[in-house]
């Protein structure tokens, strides 16, 4: 939901500058309301968790260990489908991959070290990189960053709990259109990438014909998995244009 | 039940290893260019996959749901007015539960 467009955070990474400390309203400001309101689609995915067939607990362990809401709700999803749960996993964690992208951006700027660099991983998503490198500097970015992991960790742990329990209360997912809420939300998800660029369009219906052609033929996950022959399609036609310099350069930033 | 723990514990596993890789690889991978657009590209891809078969795919056959693709366009319609993502969440599943209520889809 939201884009920035450059990352003058990345700019510098030492430690310790003096305008981090008069700029720490805003980076605070950002991440608490960024996560509470992305944080609240939590109670979307709880509730398509059980209406898939996860249980609470597991609607709950997945949103406080693996906490990135692409795969999990690309897990659900294959769960729902009923079919190889080694697909669905497989393709639950090649969701995740970008945040390993995040990471190597990120690095630079959070200079995580020793256990400390096991709790920020956690926090590396789509959301906590575009408030952090939207910020001035490389210590107001540190704080914008545990400002939204923190609120959006919160936030999506307590909404899930909510919404895997409403949903268990409710009725049957089929009546309340709780089966449309995953491709909803994925849409949603998606949509400022396909409003982006020709090749984002390009890129998402040949990846949604990929799979769709290949659903009959192979178990349930892996069509989606083979639709990242899209993405590399996408990206031979068109190669990013220079190659990132280290510290600066504008970062895509889709919500999770 | 097992099989769906075993599914959920694999993933937090393996998403967290992703984000922890992310952290601790050297930069120089992401230099080039065609690596860095796939990266980029891959989300609209599997996401886009992941809406056609949710939508269209009935385990491994496809078929059409009216209700579910009715609440899919109202959620297209909520995205061109710039609805905030719960609100495109609820009115796609308000709407085809709406549709079922009523006996028309």
């Amino acid at each position: 939901m939201t884009r920035n467009t450059s990352g003058p955070a990345a700019r510098s990474s030492r430690p310790g500058e003096p305008a981090a400390s008069r700029a720490a309203a805003r980076p605070v400001r950002d991440g608490v309301a960024l996560g509470l309101a992305v944080g609240t689609s939590g109670l979307a995915f709880g509730a398509a968790a059980v209406g898939s067939g996860l249980s609470i607990a597991q609607a709950c362990v997945l949103s406080l260990l693996a906490f990135t809401g692409a795969s999990q709700f690309a897990l659900a999803g294959s769960v729902a489908a009923g079919g190889s749960l080694i697909g669905g996993v497989a393709g639950a964690i090649l969701l995740g991959s970008r945040n390993a992208l995040y990471g190597l951006r990120m690095t630079g700027l959070l200079e995580p070290r020793g256990p400390r660099k096991l709790l920020t991983a956690q926090g590396v998503i789509d959301e906590t990189t575009a408030v952090s490198l939207a910020q001035p500097g490389a210590a107001s970015a540190r704080l914008a960053f545990r400002a939204t992991f923190a609120t959006l960790y919160v936030t999506w742990n307590l909404s899930t709990l909510l919404g895997a329990y409403g949903a268990g209360r409710l009725g049957s997912p089929q009546s309340l259109g709780i089966d449309v809420v995953g491709p909803a939300a994925f849409l949603a998800l998606i949509w400022p990438q396909l409003r982006a660029g020709r090749t984002e369009r390009a890129v998402g219906l040949l990846g949604a014909a990929i799979a769709l052609t290949a659903t009959p033929f192979l178990p349930p996950g892996v069509p989606v998995i083979l639709a990242a022959l899209a993405a590399l399609a996408g990206a031979l036609a068109t190669p990013a244009p220079e190659p990132p310099a280290p510290e600066a350069g504008p970062v895509p930033a889709e919500p999770a | 039940m097992t099989g769906i723990w075993v599914a959920v514990l694999v993933t937090a596993v393996g998403c967290y290893a992703l984000k922890l890789t992310g952290l601790t690889v050297p930069r120089s991978v992401l230099n080039n260019p065609r690596v860095r657009r796939f990266a980029e590209l891959v989300p609209v891809a599997l996401l886009a996959a992941l809406v056609a078969v949710q939508t269209f795919g009935a385990g491994q056959s496809l078929a059409v749901d009216p209700a579910r693709l009715a609440g899919l366009g109202a959620a297209v319609v909520a995205l061109l007015l710039r609805a905030p993502f719960l609100v495109v969440i609820v009115v796609a599943a308000g709407a085809a539960a709406a549709l079922r209520a009523l006996g028309v889809a």
